[in-house]
């Protein structure tokens, strides 16, 4: 006798455990099978495009913190770089040093969160997530001592950061540095030859670099596909080309490969913070830049390799103080494009890992 | 056929005698009773208590693997915290869905509870305390245990819920698979110690079972972490994907029962590890047997713990095929290496003598690697060894667009 | 493969669990449960004659029981907090503070004080209401405050009930214990002020400013030979 059976249709989030915010799937189930999956989001839009254009240039700085919480550093350069294109403010080399390691340092900290996540997706109960918030503590920690706040930082300043970093940075920076890799080695002996971890994210959610570039893709996930492209080094801001660091790809582009790519890009950002404490000039830390900046009429578009991948910030400029427009291009937004893609065909549980192993956050989606 | 013994100092047959010498006469008959209810007030308590304790012992454990403190608030060392859970979960709202099948969301969670106390029935506490000697004692764990399965799916179903239905449709493929490798696992204690009373299995090792049959005691330990749905195979409930599984509408003192028989399972389970595996109640002279049962109990309560707080879990397809392709095989192989070594080493009174046990386990521990390795290359996803990761000429279109 | 990595995985936890260098949550506040061995390192005693001289202290330790107060974690001394510290005599009415807010909620309302202004003398503050409900400690104030009269503060327990109690008033500011963060008040760094210290010193005026008034000569020479 034949059973007859239809597809259920099952609303993941806005509250579920593993959507990382408040993101909704709507899924369509054939059993435990992905038939469709409809992401619904939207649900912590707070405008910060529109609330833009009323605000100064400094005050967008706050804002921007609020974008990719895990990584605020990150928008903050992206979007203090877009202001000094626009305004034509050069920022001093002991600033842009300081940047660098700072947005190194977010990189860091938002992909031990991502990984953290990931195991927590896939089961782990909270043991990886919890020792990579311990690690990523420290960070923070780090980013208190510059300038006072864990997570909203507001640290940079067009034309510069807001202070030198304090006497007692320099030595907790080393040390933390020094300690990172031994850090990744034991995190990796947890997980990356677990025969679990294997067995569930190999050959997962894969997507092909011709996909992963139609979809506009950029960041770990692309380069998880084999495609060594990275913003630092195609189109280097900063000092970045006085570095020397190593862009890891993946072989195949699942969700094993993301994960990789994740913790040897943790690697590099280390190797890439020594070089920047061994460089580091002494000199002004800010230039002369003020406070209610009038930026000539005009456009500018400047892109860092954000942890999610390409972060950039449009901003026009009518003359005025505060910008006529500012368009966010959130790597976390563009990076879902392929999420119906990937998951269709997946069980419940891999639907879980694959959107874990996106790594998106809500506060860039929704913006 | 064994007798039934009934000389424990806490069982029902001394229980029942004391009974009969208080009452009068003419009550004798209502002394069957009152023994009864004695007896499961206090098995009840105790297993309550027992749990209450062991939650508070998970939490804190999984709290230092984690790098935390775990509760420490409240009494000493936080001892206090399930009476404070206690507290909350009673005076909590007492919902219903409207749209719920009242009869089965309402049983469940009794039936889910009533299966593993009666388990505790039939463990040797110690050399000479013990509930009931029954003289088929792990088949009547085997068979009451299962009963768990019908109230899973009774909670599933009756909360008329998406996300419970998943989590108990789940739960029932998978508790019924893993019955058999269970099942199976045991049969090689079975041969070993020919009988199927649960004091004469611990009479019989000399020498552990676990030393001398692993494959058994990995087999057995999967599915039972199976059967209660702990890490790596926690499909039932997978609070990452569906929220609490097929608990997810059950609130107040009905999802404290769930929680109670959840939380109980791994003790009974500790309890039939120990008596089946590390031979229960035996040890070194000094330390009272009920010492050492309650210690092995609590070793292998920490295993399990040291699993789950380690593990992610397998996706379901992967549980049912580790449960039929892995497990089922490897119980076979178990069973007939026991059976032909049994029949090889026997001597003429069947009896195994503990050197036979010693050579036995050396040739199971060589062939249970054997197995493993093989079950792993089987199952095992094929072509291990990734491509080394080949820069894809997509990456140059950038540099082509300049 | 062949359970290598699981076992592997088995040994970081139990390394974790085992070594207490790797504790996440060392710091408990407000009190913290002690052993009998830290409570006697408390009283400065070895723990065996701590443990003879007070039996009954040293049992109730021993059954975790026994809580101390404790420090709380230490804040570096940038750390924006809430609180914000404002010296009146500093204050000059400006409102240079409420026009950097991002989010408009510092109210300032000022008449002209007794005095003639052009001496120097300053508005006199009638109204001064932060709203730090809806603050987000970002500190724009604090940077735009021209005679270092704003600073962040260094607390984080201001919990109240109602929304209304979170607005701060210029009776509050007034009153605040004068905690300033170092952020943005690198004078501050200079003195190696800790606003976190123990024994709680307040910054007076004097110390937070950043450069002498000038007097009224030098006023003169610079504004009145332009
Ligand atoms: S800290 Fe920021 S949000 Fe708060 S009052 Fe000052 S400028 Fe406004
Ligand atoms: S606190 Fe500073 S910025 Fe605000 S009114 Fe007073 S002097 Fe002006």
């Amino acid at each position: 006798m034949a059973v007859k059976t239809e597809p259920v249709t099952i609303n993941l989030g806005p509250q579920h455990p593993s959507t990382h915010g408040v993101f909704r799937l709507r899924v369509k189930f054939d059993g435990e099978v992905v038939l469709d999956v409809e992401p619904v989001f939207g649900y912590l839009h707070r405008g910060t495009e529109k609330l833009a254009e009323s605000r100064t240039y400094v005050q967008i700085v706050t804002l921007t913190d609020r974008l990719d919480y895990t990584a605020s550093m990150s928008n903050n350069l992206s979007y203090v770089l877009a202001v000094e294109k626009l305004a034509g403010i050069e920022a001093p080399e002991r600033a842009q040093y300081i940047r660098v390691i700072c947005a190194e340092l977010a990189r860091i900290s938002s992909h031990l969160m991502a990984t953290g996540f990931l195991l927590n997706d896939l089961g782990a109960f909270a043991t990886p997530l919890m020792y990579c918030f311990r690690e990523r503590e420290r960070i923070l920690d780090l980013f208190e001592m510059l300038c006072g706040a864990r997570i909203t930082v507001s640290y940079m300043r067009p034309g510069g950061v807001l202070q030198d970093p304090p006497d007692d940075f320099w030595p907790a920076l080393t040390r933390i540095n020094d300690d990172l890799p031994q850090y990744f080695d034991e995190l990796e002996s947890l997980i990356t030859g677990n025969e679990i971890v294997l067995a569930r994210t190999r050959d997962v959610g894969t997507i092909s670099a011709e996909h992963a570039i139609n979809a506009s893709i950029s960041g770990p996930i692309l380069r998880a596909t084999g495609v060594q492209w990275d913003v630092r080094r195609a189109d280097p801001y900063e000092i970045y080309d006085r570095l020397d660091f190593d862009i890891p790809i993946g072989a195949v582009g699942d969700t094993f490969d993301r994960y990789l790519v994740r913790i040897q890009e943790m690697r590099e950002s280390v190797k890439i913070i020594r070089q920047c404490i061994e460089q580091t000039p002494d000199g002004p830390y800010r230039a002369d830049a003020p406070w209610f900046i009038r930026a000539p009429e005009g456009d500018a578009y400047a892109a860092v390799e954000g942890p999610k991948g390409e972060l950039g910030f449009y901003m026009v400029s009518d003359g005025d103080i505060s910008p006529y427009r500012c368009k966010i291009r959130a790597p976390s937004f563009i990076n879902l494009t392929a999420l119906t893609d990937m998951l269709v065909g997946w069980k419940m549980g891999d639907l879980i890992t694959i959107f874990g192993s996106l790594d998106v956050v809500l506060g860039e989606v929704d913006r | 056929m064994h007798e039934i013994q009934t000389a424990g100092i806490l069982d029902f047959g001394s229980l029942e005698r004391f009974f009969q010498r208080v009452l009068p006469d003419s009550l004798d008959r209502f002394a069957f009773f009152i023994a009864a209810f004695t007896l499961a007030f206090i098995v009840i308590n105790v297993m309550v208590q027992t749990t209450a304790v062991y939650t508070w012992f998970e939490r804190r454990v999984l709290g230092r693997f984690q790098g935390r403190l775990g509760p420490n608030r409240w009494g000493p060392f936080g001892m206090l915290q399930p009476i404070a859970d206690l507290i909350k979960l009673m005076t909590k709202e007492d919902m219903v869905p409207k749209i719920a099948d009242r009869w089965s969301f309402n049983l469940a969670p009794i039936i889910l509870v009533f299966p593993t106390l009666l388990v505790v029935a039939v463990i040797p506490f110690g050399p000479d305390s013990f509930l009931g000697r029954l003289n088929i004692g792990i088949l009547f764990v085997l068979g009451v245990t299962s009963v768990n399965t019908i109230a899973i799916f009774m909670a599933g179903w009756g909360s008329a819920n998406k996300y419970a239905m998943l989590g108990a449709m789940r739960g029932v493929a998978m508790l019924v698979s893993y019955e058999v490798p269970m099942a199976l696992g045991v049969v090689g204690v079975l041969i070993l110690s020919g009988s199927l009373a649960m004091s004469d299995i611990v009479i019989q090792q000399n020498v552990p079972f676990l030393i001398v049959q692993p494959l058994g005691f990995l087999i057995f330990i999967a599915a039972a972490s199976a059967e209660m749905s702990r890490t790596p195979f926690d499909q039932i409930e997978a609070e990452s994907e569906l929220g609490s599984g097929y608990n997810t509408e059950y609130s107040s003192m009905k999802f404290g029962m769930l929680f109670l028989g959840e939380f109980m399972a791994p003790l009974v389970t500790g309890m039939i590890v120990t008596t089946l595996f590390l031979s229960g109640t035996r040890g070194f002279d000094p330390i009272p047997g009920q010492v050492w049962f309650v210690g092995k109990t609590f070793a292998v309560v920490f295993a399990l713990l040291w699993v789950r707080a380690t593990w992610p879990r397998l996706r379901v397809d992967q549980i049912m095929a580790f449960a039929w392709k892995g497990l089922f095989g490897m119980a076979l192989v178990n069973i007939f290496l026991i059976a032909v070594e049994v029949a090889v080493f026997q001597d003429d009174a069947g009896k195994i003598s503990t050197n036979s046990l010693w050579i036995m386990s050396a040739i199971n521990w060589a062939i249970a690697i054997g197995v493993i390795v093989a079950v792993a290359n089987i199952l095992g996803q094929p072509n291990l060894e990734r491509p080394t990761p080949v820069p894809s000429p997509l990456a140059n279109m950038y540099a082509e667009a300049d | 493969m062949y359970g290598v990595g699981l076992i592997k995985g088995l040994g970081v936890t139990i390394k974790n669990l085992i070594l207490p260098g790797r504790q996440f949550t060392i710091h408990q506040y407000p009190d913290r449960k002690i052993g009998p061995i830290g409570l006697a390192r408390m009283e400065g005693k070895n723990p065996l004659a701590f443990a003879l001289s007070r039996p009954g202290e040293t049992l109730k330790a021993m059954m975790g029981l026994v809580s101390v107060p404790d420090k709380r974690q230490d804040q570096h001394p940038r750390f924006r907090g809430e609180e914000f510290s404002w010296y009146d005599n500093r204050c000059t009415g400006c409102a240079s503070c409420a026009k950097y807010c991002p989010l408009g909620i510092i109210k300032i309302v000022t008449s002209p004080s007794e005095t003639a202004m052009q001496e120097g003398d300053k508005y006199a503050i009638d109204v001064f209401d932060i709203d730090i409900g809806r603050c987000m400690f970002c500190g724009l104030c604090v940077e735009a405050c021209p005679y270092d009269a704003l600073h962040m503060g260094s607390g984080f327990e201001e919990g109240t009930y109602t929304r209304a109690e979170l607005v701060i008033n210029v009776d509050m500011l007034k009153a605040a214990p004068k905690k300033p963060s170092q952020w943005f008040r690198p004078q501050l760094t200079s003195q190696n002020y800790n606003p976190l210290d123990s024994d709680g010193k307040e910054a007076s005026s004097q110390d937070v400013h950043r450069h002498e008034k000038p007097s009224q000569s030098d006023q003169e020479k610079t504004w009145g030979q332009r």
